[in-house]
């Protein structure tokens, strides 16, 4: 039997469809969720950083650290750190969290800090007080900055979440782990297709929300119109 | 030229006329000190008071402690000891933000909001203390035309704009909060010196009309001089050396590091802020271009049909005819009364007759001036001479 034919059969199956589709449902909501959660989680560390320069150094050897842990690891650690069971998906998105904000740590302080000062002076001496300054114009103009860690996050999340598959939750990984036990091809090439689709759609609806959040970054050149200077 | 249009032009504050002092406050500073943590002492014993409704300009080198000075007024740098008040009463006794609110504030570079449109950077402080939108923007929108912008500015971005023009939206958006006080930190200082001299116009033309009270920040003591009813010298350390008008400072410095300061063509310098009122214009023999001019023994000043001085014809020279503009000798520079005096002095002496031609604002010739009397009117006004 060819491959295609294998692969043919293999979707033709309405049980094996339903389970590509939950897959992929659980696949996004895996990977999106936490990396939603690690950017607000990443944005309030930066916000402290910049708060208490002291915690700075801090923060940075902290999400170096968390980073190097193996993510297997991390996904068999935290039920015995959080009390949750082994096969809860929350596992993964509390580590994919960590990752996350792991990962955009720095991208986030360096983004704050090339907010150009007086900006923020003239935003305080406007009478903004230090909240809503920090939402208001301190984070819309470290989106461009931010943009980029978000899509390498991105990208790392929607991988890194098929490893959960070794613990029982793995989105499209679980297609992985099936085939290998069945020795059946058409899972695999299905699920590494989609996890590479889903990377994609995802890293394009990034950009786009960044073009959507940032009209002003693209007009840094001054703009000869008819009005005359 | 849109760089030279009036920042005031259609101004329209629901005031009658000037409202000098009216709604004005004075700054006083009491023996205010700002160390900071790292030991440096930014301002040492800071003792002045600004009076309402004029324009202070704090000048010194980098360093001196200009722009600290400035900010503790609206609290964005808090004393180490003393007291500033603020129409009597000590800004520490203020929420910082509300105080911040009220008072208006520019920024080097201008300091505006990169990813607002020009309109909602200017509704700032009106959306802040909690402005219908609708009204913030409709706010916004006259304040670009008091400060001579043109409406369609208004939706593009920070970064689409010239200097000049994203200087004068910092204005727009620190007159915005409709404050008796405008602090301004060397709002100026990024733009080159032709735009510069242009808003340093529109600047006093505004003050003109408004009467605030302006602390205005800057390293440059011809801007110091041009602007500032009255000067206070910063010397490195954040002492004060000298606090004074202009002609004061300049006439009299107290000691080498502001004789330093204003440098040596100081004398000269002064004459760009004189105002030559009182100097004497007086008739001149004139002859018509076109007319017979008959025989004389003076300098007589050739004007058109229009009044309009064309040159020069010299004692005793003769003319076939008519008078034609061949005949004459080129005149120096015009003078236009009420503007500086520096004006009347170039004229003077670039005339071929010794004598400064004064034309009034539409260019006809109304009289001279020579070297001797502009001179004399420097030194009749030891201070107090006003623009
Ligand atoms: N936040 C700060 N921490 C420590 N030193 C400062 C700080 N801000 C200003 N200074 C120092 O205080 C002095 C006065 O600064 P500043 O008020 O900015 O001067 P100017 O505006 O006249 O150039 C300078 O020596 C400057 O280096
Ligand atoms: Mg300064």
């Amino acid at each position: 039997m060819s491959f295609f034919d294998e692969l043919g059969q293999y979707l033709g199956s309405a049980s094996n469809r339903e389970q590509i589709v939950d897959t992929l449902a659980e696949h996004c909501y895996l990977a999106l969720l936490p990396l939603v959660l690690g950017i607000v989680l990443a944005i309030a560390i930066g916000w402290l950083g910049r708060a208490w320069p002291r915690a700075r150094g801090v923060t940075l050897v902290l999400a170096n650290l968390v980073y190097t842990i193996p993510s297997l690891a991390l996904f068999v650690m935290i039920p015995s750190l959080i009390g949750t069971k082994m096969l809860d998906s929350i596992n993964v998105v509390v580590a994919l969290t960590l990752y996350t904000a792991a990962l955009l740590v720095r991208p986030v302080l360096d983004a704050l800090d090339a907010v150009p000062p007086a900006v923020i002076a003239s935003a305080t001496a406007m009478g903004y007080r230090p909240a809503r300054r920090f939402l208001t114009v301190e984070l819309p103009l470290a989106v461009p900055v931010l943009a980029a860690g978000v899509r390498v996050a991105s990208v790392s999340n929607i991988s890194l979440v098929s490893v959960g598959a070794l613990i029982g939750v793995g989105g499209l990984g679980v297609l992985f782990t099936d085939g290998f036990q069945r020795e059946y091809f058409s899972p695999i090439v299905v699920g590494i297709v989609l996890t590479l689709l889903l990377a994609l759609v995802v890293d394009l609806l990034l950009v786009l929300s960044r073009r959507l959040l940032t009209p002003w970054d693209r007009t840094t050149a001054p703009v000869r119109t008819e009005v005359a200077v | 030229m849109l760089e030279r249009r009036a920042f005031a032009a259609d101004l329209d504050y629901g005031r009658a006329g000037p409202s000098r002092g009216e709604w004005a406050m004075g700054i006083e500073f009491r023996g205010v000190t700002k160390k900071y943590p790292d030991g440096t002492v930014a301002v040492d014993d800071l003792n002045l008071t600004i009076e309402d409704g004029t324009i202070t300009v704090f000048v010194g080198p980098s360093g001196c402690g200009k722009t600290t000075s400035l900010r503790m007024i609206n609290r964005m740098v808090e004393p180490t000891s003393g007291t500033i008040l603020l129409d009597g009463a000590d800004v520490r006794d203020s929420d910082p933000a509300l105080l911040r609110r009220g008072i208006g504030y520019v920024i080097q570079h201008a300091g505006l909001f990169p990813h607002r449109t020009v309109l909602s950077n200017v509704a700032t402080v009106p959306l802040l203390s909690g402005w219908e939108k609708r009204k913030a923007r409709e706010r916004a929108a006259e304040l670009l035309e008091t400060v001579g912008l043109p409406a369609e500015l208004g939706k593009r971005y920070p970064a689409q704009l010239s200097g000049g023009q994203q200087q004068r939206v910092g204005v727009a958006r620190a007159l915005a909060a409709d404050s008796p006080v405008l602090l301004m930190d060397e709002p100026f200082s990024a733009v080159d010196p032709v735009v510069r001299e242009g808003l340093q116009d529109e600047l006093l033309r505004l003050q003109s009309q408004l009467g605030k009270t302006i602390v205005f920040v800057t390293h440059d003591i011809d801007e110091a001089v041009r602007l500032g009813d009255k000067v206070a010298v910063l010397r490195v350390g954040g002492r004060l050396a000298q606090y004074g008008t202009p002609a004061d400072v300049l006439r009299h410095p107290v000691d080498d590091f502001v004789a330093g300061f204003v440098g040596k063509d100081r004398g000269y310098r002064g004459l760009s802020f004189l105002s030559a009122g009182d100097v004497l214009v007086e008739d001149v023999p004139t002859v018509r271009v076109g007319s017979a001019p008959g025989e004389s023994t003076d300098w007589r000043l050739a004007v058109n049909d229009e009044g309009e001085p064309r040159g020069w014809l010299p004692p005793s020279s003769t003319v076939d005819g008519d008078l034609s503009e061949s005949d004459l000798l080129a005149g120096g520079s015009l003078y236009q009364q009420g503007t500086p005096i520096r004006g009347a002095l170039d004229a003077a002496l670039s005339s071929p007759a010794s004598l400064g031609v004064v034309v009034d604002a539409d260019g006809k010739a109304i009289g001279v001036v020579t070297a001797r009397q502009v001179l004399d009117v420097i030194e009749n006004h030891p201070q107090g001479v006003t623009r």
